[in-house]
């Protein structure tokens, strides 16, 4: 019976959390921590039992369907496919140590903390299992709130403006998009005759070539900011910077990866026509902000801003998968978004950890970490060879995929994605140079001073958050096929849906020309 | 018999485990021991299939493993297959012999290091990838081995990380080699792209009767090469290689001369059946092993530091291997890897020992008359130096004058190829002969306080082991000229690809010719040999005249040509201006100044985004209601 609704519990177990959080004394943090982790895990359990059930084929499974608004054929209606299962599992891997890794950084307000990280999973989880387009836009707004405030209250120095302007890039795009939905629905309207908001429903209708256009404008806006692509960036540093290191594993991990699977999830198969039009355009933005991002990288002198403009280069080439549209360049590119979101996600905690420990984030003030921190030095390299895509790694296995699969339609795209490659090397390596070899710095001596003692180690609890990310890591890199064949249907499905139709629209045109050469 | 094949990388995986992660529980020793055995199973192991494969049939020499299938999707399917041929045979074989004299000398070597566990895990890991490389039918999975052992050569040069300019030059190597691998990977997905398969058993099979145009498979071997040349140090991209010797020395013998840095030659070697269908690319590889041989040789002429003198040593005789091979004697290329392996292995190892046993002193001037306080130390090296000099009966020999005779083969005469590398020969036994005499001749020119010792068995019984391979290593190719026949080429040939204008075709013919010219670049040897002498043991004084009387020339050797210098100039500054110019200038000032107008013009609503902190959520979640009672309206509208 309550298999029944394994994903509908999944979704909203974090909220029943929540809830309960309500009833506890705030002062209570021990507690309050204790339900949010243990909430997390329980979603985590309900999970990984959907990725065990999950049949490797491109149905929609797990598929719950119940009348919501039935006067306007609005339903609550969710589902797993390929394209969303794994992206469902890393957010749920990824809350408990998000999580965890906040122990000891959030000592104020910890109540409103932990509800916002599990209002925030149950709005992941939803947008990645809605397939009401109505359901999917409640879910898209509500996850938003909790990360705003993410970062307007726990955040650094200057986390109003920060969080002010992560609000208002997400709105513009999410405005654009209402009123695309809006228009999604008259036009099923007027084609099926009855009132819908079911994505399943809604694909079957067609769209004239120019509707298209506009709808993948708006909806594309949106899920562009969220990438973010170039040049739709410049909120993410800030957001970054600002934000709690919890926040920032779940905005790098999880919330920029909405971007990608909205374009999966809906321009591709909805739109396929705009998409065909406008995948020179995506690819060349895709190169751009791989190259870009490296490059801003580089330059970067604050760790936490160097790891976010990183993550503007390797979303590139998730981009870049998605809309060179193979089969392995769309699965790489899903893959990629699964390993950014650990690799990423490690990174942003591990400078989480170095910050607790110096309180600074500035790359001039180290020298020498890995001496006094051997472990921690340890973990950090392996999460760097990860992210730079060291074969054996989980980065490299989607990169392959991306610039493999992308060479016969975007061979451009595909090189200088290849090139970047070592643009990756020259940042990350170079950060590590600086912040771990050499001696220990004067500005780390003096910090030692201070408290009367050199930083000492990871902790068991850090071990705690950071072992689960390296084994995954580690195991995606060696034998991806689990994953991979998961993933495969659905990609196979959507690239043939998107062949079928723009085939199908330019035979019509072929027609049309000969029809035109007739007369 | 093939499916023993997982032992060969399973012992140096499991001797890293051992040391990585439960080095805690070992004593140096102890953690020596582990790693040496895990490295002397590979080579059992290695040795057992070795001597199984001769006994079969010329034509089914091959044992093929695979252990499950790493990555399929859709037309893309990359299987984890080993396969042991008469190549991967004679790797296999360098990599574990060698590399366990290397494993044990370092148990020595490495004794009072605090890092010795580290130390170990690394140099198994090492040999695991490396394994992987010469093992993997995929070239994915060859790629894997290939930044794999990338990897350990990033953190074996960067070993002393506390020093921040020893770990640079782990940085510099491992970018420096990355620019090689994007090259490759292009080529990896080209070759995918046409062929559909990345197997290379696959490719070399379909490759010639393709049809290919000649666009497309010289892009594609020419990618491959870049590749080639970074990982194997040649021009432009050697300059990683002098840097590596800031790792412990016995690495610079395993990595950074015997195996590793070979690996760019064993790419191009396997390959040979779409290089051989690459004419154009074929011509390039040869001009830049040419170039690189000569360059690095007359480098190596004035360095001061005896570990910089092999280094540019290695390079250039890195450049003779891509001579054989552009000129597609692939055998003769892999056959002085083979006794490159042993005596540069040996060099690097007796320079190790003089290092330790003068308390760390690397530079040479501050030796001198080393040669009774070192006898085993002084007599291996010496028999290393005659060895890659090329002193008819030892291993170089044999190795070289099979290059040389293919180089001039090729052009049917006298080439520049063939001149500049009978000329490099030359400099090759000038410069070897100048760093023996520097270090085991003449005055003793070391400071009060240093005591020179010979080094302890653990380390010269390696030596030892090593000149012996230096001496009788040649005798598996011995030319017919000579009365051989050469067995090595014999064992490779089936699968090599022949190249049109390969200088092996007409090998067999004119022995007398063949012997003309080997006892030319024998007299050139011994000239080159003489001088060192009277340069650097008869006339101490000679070397600082014949300096000041080319300053200009003695400068731009002295200063490796500037190379390092003109590479800061001309790519790293502007690389780092213009990463800075886009962040300042294009993301700060120009996208983010206009994200920013945007956000003031709505900022004086924004009055009421200061209630963040009270009420942002009621505020957000009334916007939410408002769209939601949009949506409503236009349904019930439209």
């Amino acid at each position: 019976m309550l298999l029944d609704h394994l994903l509908s519990l999944t979704i909203f177990v974090p909220l029943a959390g929540t809830g309960l959080l309500l009833f506890i004394d705030g002062g209570r943090k021990a507690l309050l921590r204790g339900i949010a982790l243990g909430t997390s895990l329980i979603t985590l359990g309900l999970s990984y039992l959907l990725f065990l059930g999950f049949r490797p084929n491109a149905e929609f499974q797990f598929v719950e369907e119940a009348p919501w608004i039935p006067g306007y054929g609005i339903s609550y209606l969710v589902g797993l496919d390929g394209i969303s299962l794994l992206l469902i599992i890393l957010t749920t891997f990824l809350v408990p140590l998000a999580i965890l890794s906040s122990y000891k950084a959030i000592t104020e307000k910890v109540k409103g903390f932990m509800a916002a990280l599990l209002v925030m999973e149950t709005g992941i989880l939803g947008v990645f299992a809605a397939l009401d387009l109505f359901l999917f836009y409640i879910f898209w707004e509500a996850m938003l709130i909790p990360m705003v405030f993410l970062i307007g209250i726990w955040g650094g120095e200057r986390r109003l403006y920060a969080s002010i302007k992560f609000l208002l890039f997400t709105m513009l795009g999410s405005l654009l998009m209402l009123v695309a939905i809006i228009a999604l629905y008259n036009q099923g309207y007027a084609e099926l005759g009855r009132f819908t908001t079911s994505y399943l429903d809604l694909r079957q209708i067609s769209l004239s070539p120019a509707t298209q256009t506009w709808m993948f404008l708006a909806f594309g806006l949106s899920f562009a900011i969220k990438i973010p692509m170039f040049p739709l960036h410049t909120w993410l540093p800030d957001a970054h910077v600002e934000a709690p290191t919890a926040g920032s594993v779940l905005l790098a991990g999880v919330l920029l990866k909405l971007g990608g699977f909205g374009f999966l999830r809906y321009c591709l198969p909805l739109f396929p026509l705009a998409v065909e039009r406008f995948a020179p355009l995506m690819v060349a933005l895709a190169a751009i902000a791989i190259i870009y991002g490296a490059l801003l990288a580089f330059a970067q002198t604050d760790m936490k801003k160097l790891v976010a403009y990183s993550s503007v280069s390797h979303m590139g080439y998730v981009v870049l998968g998605i809309f060179a549209l193979t089969l392995q360049s769309v699965t790489g590119g899903l893959l990629q978004m699964i390993n950014h979101g650990l690799t990423t996600g490690a990174l942003f905690l591990l400078v989480g950890m170095l910050y607790e420990r110096t309180h600074t984030r500035e790359i001039a003030h180290y020298g020498g970490v890995a001496q006094l921190l051997p472990k921690f030095s340890a973990i950090f390299l392996i999460t760097v060879l990860a992210s730079i895509g060291l074969p054996g790694l989980n980065g490299f296995v989607s990169e392959f995929l991306i610039i493999l699969g992308s060479y016969p339609t975007q061979p451009v795209g595909a090189i200088v994605a290849a090139l970047g490659v070592i643009l990756s090397a020259v940042y990350l390596l170079w950060l590590v140079q600086r912040v771990f070899y050499g001696m220990p710095s004067k500005q780390l001596k003096a910090i030692a001073e201070k408290e009367g003692k050199m930083p000492s180690d990871l902790s068991r609890r850090e071990w705690a958050v950071l072992l689960p990310i390296v084994a995954m890591m580690i195991w995606i890199g060696v034998y991806p096929r689990p994953l991979v064949s998961r993933i495969e249907p659905s990609v196979q499905a959507l690239v043939s849906e998107y062949r079928a139709a723009t085939e199908v629209a330019a035979e019509d045109f072929a027609e049309t020309l000969g029809n035109n050469g007739e007369n | 018999m093939a499916d023993t094949l997982y032992l060969l990388v399973l012992f140096p995986f499991i001797g890293f485990l051992v040391n990585g992660l439960g080095g805690r529980w070992l004593s140096g020793k102890q953690s020596g021991l582990v790693a040496s055995l895990a490295v002397a199973g590979s080579f059992l192991i290695g040795a057992q299939l070795f001597l199984g494969l001769l006994a079969r049939p010329e034509d089914n020499r091959r044992l093929v493993q695979t252990l499950f299938t790493w990555l399929p999707v859709g037309e893309l399917n990359i299987h984890v297959t080993y396969v042991f041929d008469p190549l991967a045979a004679i790797m296999v074989l360098v990599i574990t012999g060698v590399g366990l004299l290397i494993h044990i000398y370092s148990i020595g070597y490495m004794r009072d290091d605090p890092g010795i566990r580290r130390y170990f895990a690394y140099l198994n890991l090492f040999t695991f990838m490396m394994l992987n490389l010469v093992l993997s039918d995929s070239l994915v999975l060859l790629f894997m081995g290939w930044e794999g052992v990338g990897l350990c050569s990033y953190l074996l040069i960067g070993f002393w990380f506390s020093d921040a300019a020893k770990a640079r030059a782990g940085m510099k190597a491992f970018v420096v080699n990355r620019i090689g691998d994007a090259g490759f990977l292009i080529a990896m997905i080209m070759i995918f792209d046409r062929f559909g398969t990345l197997s290379m058993a696959d490719i070399s099979w379909l490759a010639p009767g393709a049809g290919i145009d000649t666009t497309f498979i010289t892009t594609v071997t020419l990618l491959m090469f870049v590749g080639a040349v970074g990982k194997s140090a040649q021009v432009p991209l050697y300059v990683w290689l002098p840097d590596a010797m800031a790792g412990p020395t016995p690495v610079s013998a395993l990595i950074h001369a015997a195996t590793m840095v070979t690996a760019g030659v064993y790419l191009v070697a396997r390959n040979s059946a779409l290089f051989a269908l690459a004419p154009i690319t074929m011509g390039i590889i040869a001009a830049i092993g040419t170039i690189t041989a000569l360059l690095a040789a007359i480098i190596a002429i004035t360095q001061t530091d005896i570990k910089k003198v092999l280094a540019y040593s290695t390079i250039s005789q890195l450049g003779y291997m891509f001579i054989a091979l552009g000129v597609g004697a692939f055998s003769a290329a892999i056959f002085h890897l083979m006794t490159h392996a042993f005596f540069k292995a040996l060099l690097f190892l007796g320079a190790g020992s003089v290092i330790h046993g003068m308390g760390d002193e690397q530079d040479l001037r501050k030796m001198g008359r080393l040669r009774q306080l070192m006898p085993t130390t002084f007599m291996t090296m010496t028999i290393g130096a005659l060895a890659i000099a090329g002193l008819p009966g030892l291993a170089g020999f044999f190795s070289k004058d099979e290059i040389l005779w293919s180089a001039f083969n090729s052009s049917g005469g006298i080439s520049w190829i063939w001149l500049v590398g009978l000329a490099t020969a030359g400099l090759t036994a000038f410069y070897m002969a100048r760093m023996l005499f520097l270090t085991f001749f003449g005055e003793r020119r070391w400071a009060e306080g240093v005591k020179p010792h010979e080094s302890p068995s653990v380390m010269t019984v390696p030596l030892i082991i090593l000149a012996f391979l230096s001496i009788v290593g040649g005798y598996a190719g011995v030319p017919e000229a000579l009365g051989g026949h050469n067995a090595l080429h014999h064992f490779l040939a089936p699968l090599m690809a022949t190249f049109q204008a390969s200088g092996e075709a007409s090998q067999a013919a004119n022995h007398p010719l063949e012997l003309l010219l080997m006892l030319l670049s024998t007299g050139v040897v011994l000239v080159a040999a003489y001088y060192a002498y009277r340069f650097f043991v008869q006339q101490p004084g000679l070397p600082e005249t014949a300096a000041g009387k080319f300053p200009q020339l003695y400068r731009l050797s002295n200063r490796r040509f500037y190379v390092d210098e003109i590479y800061a100039l001309l790519i790293i500054r502007p690389f780092r201006a213009l990463a800075d110019l886009l962040w300042k200038w294009i993301d700060v000032r120009i996208i983010d100044n206009l994200v920013n107008l945007a956000g003031r013009t709505t900022e004086r609503l924004g009055g009421a985004l200061r209630l963040m902190q009270s009420g942002l959520i009621q505020h957000y979640a009334s916007l939410l209601l408002l769209g939601v009672v949009f949506i409503l309206l236009a349904v019930a509208m439209g």
